[in-house]
């Protein structure tokens, strides 16, 4: 069973922008391998004539007419930011200091 | 933050190195909502007064995707002669940062709505074929705001400020395949083909493709192999080149910047960098992440998209004339070569003269209108030609004037000149500036007396049978007219007076 290496955590953790610290890289890398394992049993039990299922029913070209539909107020929109700033939602830095 | 960058000159650079490029095009729908949502896309509305549970990644919320959306996808897609695929599903593109919302774009991966297409560019008078990889779905991001940098740039910024609006608004990526073969005239195909295909959205009425706007925005992958090598270098990303100048500039200095590494044996580092539109210059921006680091996976929210045939067909068939197509046809039609287009084209001024034709002038005087006094006027005044504040149908009214003989060349242009300062339709300026030409014998004939008593000898002249001196004469009249004179009128009169046959 192809597991999870610390290294791939440590990789993920940056994708995230997630500050992972030494004990954390141990602990999720566990974690995930499990889930990974789990979730590979899957594979275990389809064969060659199950294709791979992105959408459970056989349905296609759901679509929208062009239509616009009331928005949110900015105030309501803005209701679940930790920060805000000039109606806008306030986030730190973006990139560090290099 | 400078960055000086060693540069070899172009000439050399080519001389040792054969350019490879690939473009992406990103082209905001002029759809009037977003990509999976109900949220209205009109610009210039305050922050964050245009977003939904679905646009601002909120739980539970669902999308759905915009018929408009796919239908434009479509009509992208048939116009660049691409093949569209029966079936195809969005896959979500996961990045964390705060210009997304969701933490994850919604796009395609490798089942683009359209695929293996070509679109034909003319560079110096020749065909260059651009074959066109994809073309596939995907939304916008949100707008930030660095706060606390020196210059409102995310380097130094102390945080940033997001605004949704935009985030979820559709777009089209239009991805080339490698154009190789380009060799010393990259920059330019690389420009022709921006070009070519701003001019086939706005035909195909799906998009202004403003690029000023960012409704158009190009990356322009560029590398070099030594020439004669197969094998392709390491490329750069250079991302939101957003003028066709730009683009031209963009892929010029990469070519130069590429050589200069490679030939100091250096590496070219997989990155993505920035343009600078001030100097022309690019520098690094952030190594670019593999296409794996996106764990890209197809969305489950959507379901696959699947155009019916019957439905792609009747797309193709009501495609409006492509602008190759019209070109080529009106150049036939006006029967003007090769360079007289380019010129018409360089000039901007295809639209105009359209309008002027289907206004009713002869397509010769149209054209000669707007190439000449026009597009000077509007060179003078750094205007594009378009935005010249004279409509086709006025340009088409003082064609009109000139054929009965109201007015002359000279008179034409400055009804021209009055219309521009918003003096009114050429009917009212010759009005009330008595711009007219003067051709009853009265009026003239005061002014050819005057002429022949002013110019004893040169009348003694004709006399004498040497009937080219008349033209000092009408010269004469013309002047003391200020050029109101009907010359050919005048003319005929001094002759008359001095009793010689024409």
């Amino acid at each position: 069973m192809p597991g999870i290496t610390r290294e791939e955590v440590a990789h993920l953790g940056r994708l995230s922008r997630l500050e992972l610290k030494d004990e954390e890289l141990d602990h999720f890398a566990e974690q995930l391998d499990e889930i990974i394992g789990a979730v590979a049993r899957v594979s275990e039990v389809a064969g060659e004539d199950v294709p791979p299922t992105s959408h459970p029913l056989p349905l296609t070209n759901v679509m929208r007419p062009d239509t616009v539909r009331p928005s949110l107020t900015p105030e309501q929109a803005l209701s679940g930011a930790p920060a805000q700033e000039q109606q806008r939602f306030k986030v730190p830095q973006i990139l560090g200091e290099d | 933050m400078t960055v000086t960058e060693d540069l070899v000159s172009y000439e050399d650079a080519l001389a040792a190195y054969d350019p490879v490029m690939g473009l992406e095009v990103h082209v905001e729908l002029g759809t009037k909502t977003k990509m999976f949502c109900g949220c209205s896309t009109e610009l210039g509305a305050p922050p964050n007064s245009q977003t939904c549970p679905t646009c601002l990644g909120l739980p539970g919320s669902l999308p759905v995707v915009n018929a408009v959306g796919v239908e434009s996808a479509v009509k992208i897609g048939l116009a660049l002669n691409c093949e569209i695929a029966e079936w195809c599903r969005f896959a979500r593109k996961n990045y964390f940062y705060p210009d997304m919302p969701k933490n994850f774009q919604t796009s395609q991966y490798d089942e683009p709505i359209a695929f293996n297409g070509y679109l034909d560019v003319e560079v110096d008078g020749e065909t260059f074929r651009v074959e066109i990889e994809r073309a596939h779905m995907e939304e916008d991001t949100g707008k930030s705001t660095h706060i606390g940098g020196a210059t409102g740039r995310i380097h130094g910024a102390q945080h940033s400020l997001l605004d949704y609006n935009r985030a979820g608004i559709p777009l089209i990526e239009i991805v080339t395949k490698p154009i190789v073969g380009a060799g010393a005239k990259a920059p330019e195909v690389a420009k022709a083909y921006v070009a070519e295909l701003r001019e086939l959205i706005k035909t195909l009425g799906v998009s202004e493709a403003r690029m000023e706007m960012g409704q158009m925005r190009c990356d322009v992958n560029l590398s070099l192999r030594p020439i004669g090598e197969e094998k392709f270098g390491t490329r750069s990303e250079t991302k939101n080149v957003n003028s066709l100048r730009s683009v031209e500039r963009a892929v010029r200095f990469e070519i130069q910047r590429h050589a200069a590494v490679l030939s100091a044996g250096g590496k070219i580092v997989q990155e993505t960098r920035h343009f600078h539109e001030e100097h022309g210059s690019t520098t690094s921006g952030r190594i670019k992440e593999e296409a794996e680091d996106y764990r890209y996976f197809p969305e489950p929210d959507l379901v696959p998209v699947a155009p019916p045939r019957e439905w792609v067909e009747e797309l193709r068939a009501g495609l409006p004339e492509l602008p190759r197509v019209r070109r080529m046809r009106l150049q036939a039609e006006w029967g003007i070569s090769d360079h007289e287009m380019q010129s018409v084209l360089n000039a901007g001024a295809i639209d105009s003269i359209v309008a002027t034709i289907d206004a009713g002038a002869p397509a010769d005087q149209a054209r000669k209108w707007w190439m000449g006094e026009l597009a000077r006027r509007a060179n003078e005044s750094g205007t594009d030609l378009a935005a010249m504040p004279i409509s086709a149908a006025q340009v088409a009214r003082v064609c009109a004037l000139v054929a009965e003989g109201t007015l002359n060349d000279k008179l034409a242009r400055q009804v021209i000149e009055a219309v521009l300062l918003g003096e009114g339709d050429p009917d009212q300026v010759v009005e009330q500036r008595g711009l007219a030409i003067v051709s009853d014998d009265s009026a003239l004939g005061a002014a050819v007396d005057d002429a022949i008593a002013a110019n004893p000898a040169v009348a003694d002249k004709v006399r004498d049978g040497k009937v080219a001196a008349a033209g000092a004469l009408v010269g004469a009249v013309m002047k003391a007219t200020r050029g109101q004179a009907d010359a050919a009128r005048a003319r005929e009169l001094i002759l008359e007076r001095l009793g010689v046959q024409g």
